[in-house]
C-alpha cells in the first residue's frame, strides 16, 4: 500500500501524459484510418499549436480559452494544408506522402525554432492554476488535473461524434467503402480533406492545452510523433478507442516506467507493442487496415 | 555502338573504375567523408532491396544498421579487429534481429509497414542512446582502432586504404543484392510486390518469402553500419537516428527505388548535397533539406531514372 502511495504522483502523472498523447494519437489515426494518410508532420502541428497557446495566454483565464481555440484553428489550417499537399500524390505511394509531410515537418518546426528561439517556452496561466493542489495526499500541479478534465470531456465528446452524428457515420463509412460515400452525393475528396483539418485541430488543440506539461520543441514534436504512432500501432488501425487504452498505458510506460526501471522504459515501448502485434489476431493486420 | 551505349553494365563498369580511381584525384577529407558516404549508400541499398523487389517501404532500416555499427563496435573493443570476422559478425546480428522482429513486421503492409518500422528504427536509436556501455551516450563511443583487412595485413589507416576497403566491400555486396534480385526467389518476393493474392492462391508462402527479403536486406545494412566504423573509428547515436532514415529513403526516391545502383548514386548525391549546404549555410542544414525532400517529391516522380527516362536517354523497363 506505502508502494502504491509513493508511485500514485507518477500514476495520476501517466494519466495527465497519456491523455495528452491520446489527443494527438486520436489525429494521427483518424488520418490514417479514414484518410490513409502517414502523416510525419503531425508532432509539428503539435508544436504550432504550443506556439500559439504562448502567444495569446496573458495569465486570465479567457488567454487560456483562447490558447484553446487558437491552437485547434491553427492545427486545422496546417492540416488543411497539408491535405491540400498530399492530394496531388495519390497513387503514388506512402513512402512519397512521408517524405513530403517529414520534409515539411522539418521546414516548419526549424522556421519556428528560429522565429521562437530554441528555449522551452511556457504559456502565461491563471494563478490559481500554478499553485499545486493537494489531492489524496499529495500535491499535485492543479493545472494538470484541469487537464485530466478536459481531456476526458474531449475524448467523450469525441467518441460521440464518431459513433452517434451524422459526420461521424460518414467517416466510418469512408473507412469501409469509399465509392459507396461518393454514391450517395458525397464528396470523398471533401471528406478527406475535413478528417485531415480535424486531426491537425486535435494536434494544435493537444499542442495549446499541452504546453504547460510539454513545452513546444523539436524534440517534443519528435517525441509525440514517435509515441503516437506506438499508440495507433497497439490500439489498431483507425481505432479510436483502442487508441484511448494504447495512449493511457504508453503515458504509464512514459512516467512510471521511467521512475521504476529508467534503463529499460525504451525497451518497455518495444515491449508493448511486440505483444500487441502478436498477440491481436492477424488477419487484422495481415491486409494493413484497407490498405491493400 | 548504341547497344554499347546503353548497356547499364558498361555504365556501372565504367562508373566503379572511375571512383576506384578517386583517391588520386581527391584530397585525404573528400574521401575521408566519401567512404562515410558508402556506409550510408550501403543502406540505401538495403532499403531499395525492400522497397524495390518486396514492395515494402521500410523508414527503420537503421535499426538493422545499428545493430552492424555496434557490433563492430563491440568486436573491436574486444580486440577484434580483422574484416573478414567484422564483416560477417555485422551482417550476421542484423539477420538476426531481422529474423526477431520480423515475423511479427512482414505481416503488416502499407501503412502499418512504413510506422512499424519507423517505430522500430527510432526505438532502436533511443536504445543506443541510452546503453551507454556500448554506445557512450551522446558522446560517441570514442577513438577505435583501425579494422584490418585479413590477417596479416596492415591496419586500414590512411583515408586512400580506408574508401578502397569499403568502395570494394560496397561493390560486392550490391553485385550480390542485384544478383538475388534476379535470381528465383528473387523473381518469387517480385510476383509477392505485384500480386499477392494470386501468389498465395498458387500454394506460395509468402510469409516466408518476404521475411527471408527482409532478412537479407537487414544484413545489407548490417554490413554498412560495420562500413561506417571502420570509416569514421568513432561513431555516435545520431549516426542511426530518423534523420538518417529519411535521407537514406530521399536518396533511393532520387534514385529509382527498384535500382540498387541508383540508391548508391542518390545516397552519395543526397548526402554532398547536405555537406555543401551545411558548409554554405551554417545553421541552415535541416531547413535546405527539408526543402529538399519536398521538391524531390514533387519534381522526381520516378526518381533520377524517371528523368533519364523521360528525356529518353534509358530504356523504359518494366513498371515497378
Amino acid at each position: 500500500m506505502d508502494l502504491l502511495d509513493a508511485y500514485l504522483p507518477h500514476v495520476i502523472g501517466g494519466v495527465t501524459y497519456g491523455l495528452l498523447l491520446f489527443t494527438v494519437a486520436s489525429g494521427l489515426t483518424l488520418a490514417f484510418g479514414v484518410a490513409d494518410v502517414l502523416n510525419l508532420a503531425h508532432g509539428t502541428v503539435f508544436m504550432v499549436g504550443g506556439y500559439a497557446a504562448y502567444l495569446v495566454t496573458d495569465g486570465s483565464w479567457w488567454g487560456l480559452v483562447l490558447a484553446a481555440l487558437a491552437g485547434t484553428a491553427a492545427g486545422a489550417v496546417f492540416g488543411g494544408a497539408l491535405s491540400g499537399a498530399i492530394m496531388p500524390l495519390a497513387g503514388r505511394g506512402h513512402m512519397m506522402q512521408a517524405l513530403l509531410t517529414f520534409g515539411v515537418s522539418m521546414v516548419v518546426g526549424n522556421l519556428l525554432v528560429q522565429v521562437f528561439g530554441s528555449a522551452e517556452l511556457r504559456p502565461d496561466l491563471p494563478d490559481v492554476l500554478e499553485q499545486p493542489v493537494v489531492f489524496l495526499g499529495h500535491n499535485y500541479p492543479a493545472y494538470h488535473l484541469l487537464f485530466i478534465g478536459a481531456a476526458g470531456l474531449l475524448a467523450a465528446a469525441g467518441w460521440l461524434v464518431v459513433t452517434r452524428s451524422r459526420v461521424g457515420a460518414l467517416v466510418r463509412a469512408m473507412v469501409d467503402d469509399q465509392d459507396m460515400v461518393a454514391a450517395l452525393g458525397v464528396n470523398p475528396k471533401l471528406v478527406l480533406a475535413g478528417v485531415l483539418a480535424v486531426a491537425g485541430a486535435l494536434a494544435g488543440l493537444a499542442g495549446a492545452l499541452g504546453a504547460p506539461i510539454l513545452g513546444p520543441s523539436l524534440h517534443a514534436a519528435n517525441t509525440v510523433l514517435l509515441q503516437s504512432l506506438v499508440i495507433v500501432v497497439v490500439g489498431g488501425l483507425g481505432s479510436i478507442g483502442g487508441a484511448f487504452v494504447a495512449a493511457l498505458l504508453v503515458g504509464q510506460v512514459h512516467t512510471l516506467g521511467v521512475a521504476l526501471a529508467p534503463e529499460w522504459s525504451p525497451y518497455l515501448l518495444f515491449a508493448a507493442m511486440a505483444v500487441a502485434l502478436l498477440v491481436r489476431r492477424p488477419p487484422q493486420l495481415l491486409v494493413g487496415g484497407r490498405t491493400t | 555502338m548504341t547497344r554499347l551505349l546503353l548497356d547499364t553494365r558498361v555504365w556501372t563498369a565504367l562508373a566503379v573504375a572511375a571512383l576506384a580511381a578517386l583517391p588520386f584525384a581527391v584530397d585525404a577529407y573528400t574521401l575521408s567523408s566519401l567512404s562515410g558516404i558508402i556506409s550510408l549508400g550501403l543502406l540505401a541499398v538495403s532499403v531499395a532491396v525492400l522497397t524495390g523487389t518486396a514492395g515494402l517501404p521500410s523508414l527503420g532500416q537503421v535499426a538493422p544498421y545499428a545493430f552492424g555499427m555496434y557490433t563492430t563496435v563491440v568486436l573491436i573493443r574486444a580486440g577484434v579487429t580483422e574484416a573478414p570476422v567484422l564483416l560477417l559478425a555485422s551482417g550476421a546480428a542484423a539477420a538476426v534481429f531481422c529474423a526477431v522482429i520480423g515475423p511479427a513486421v512482414v505481416r503488416t503492409r502499407g501503412v502499418v509497414f512504413l510506422m512499424l518500422t519507423l517505430a522500430v528504427g527510432e526505438l532502436t536509436a533511443q536504445a543506443a542512446q541510452q546503453w551507454k556501455a556500448v554506445s557512450g551516450g551522446t558522446d560517441g563511443s570514442g577513438r577505435l582502432d583501425p579494422t584490418v583487412p585479413f590477417w596479416g595485413l596492415e591496419p586500414l589507416v590512411d583515408e586512400p586504404a580506408v574508401y578502397w576497403y569499403c568502395l570494394a566491400v560496397a561493390v560486392v555486396v550490391t553485385a550480390l543484392a542485384g544478383w538475388a534480385a534476379r535470381s528465383t526467389p528473387g523473381s518469387l518476393v517480385r510476383g509477392v510486390r505485384d500480386n499477392e493474392a494470386r501468389m498465395r492462391a498458387d500454394g506460395h508462402r509468402v510469409g516466408a518469402y518476404l521475411l527471408g527479403v527482409f532478412v537479407f536486406a537487414g544484413m545489407i545494412a548490417g554490413i554498412g553500419g560495420s562500413l561506417l566504423v571502420t570509416s569514421q573509428r568513432m561513431v555516435f547515436p545520431s549516426d542511426v537516428s530518423f534523420s538518417i532514415s529519411a535521407l537514406v529513403l530521399m536518396a533511393v526516391v532520387i534514385g529509382g527505388a527498384a535500382s540498387l545502383g541508383g540508391a548508391l548514386v542518390g545516397a552519395g548525391a543526397v548526402i554532398l548535397l547536405r555537406d555543401w549546404t551545411a558548409a554554405y549555410l551554417p545553421g541552415q542544414g535541416p531547413l535546405v533539406l527539408g526543402a529538399l525532400f519536398i521538391a524531390a517529391v514533387y519534381l522526381m516522380p520516378g526518381g533520377l531514372a524517371g528523368v533519364l527516362e523521360r528525356i529518353g536517354l534509358r530504356r523504359r523497363k518494366e513498371a515497378t
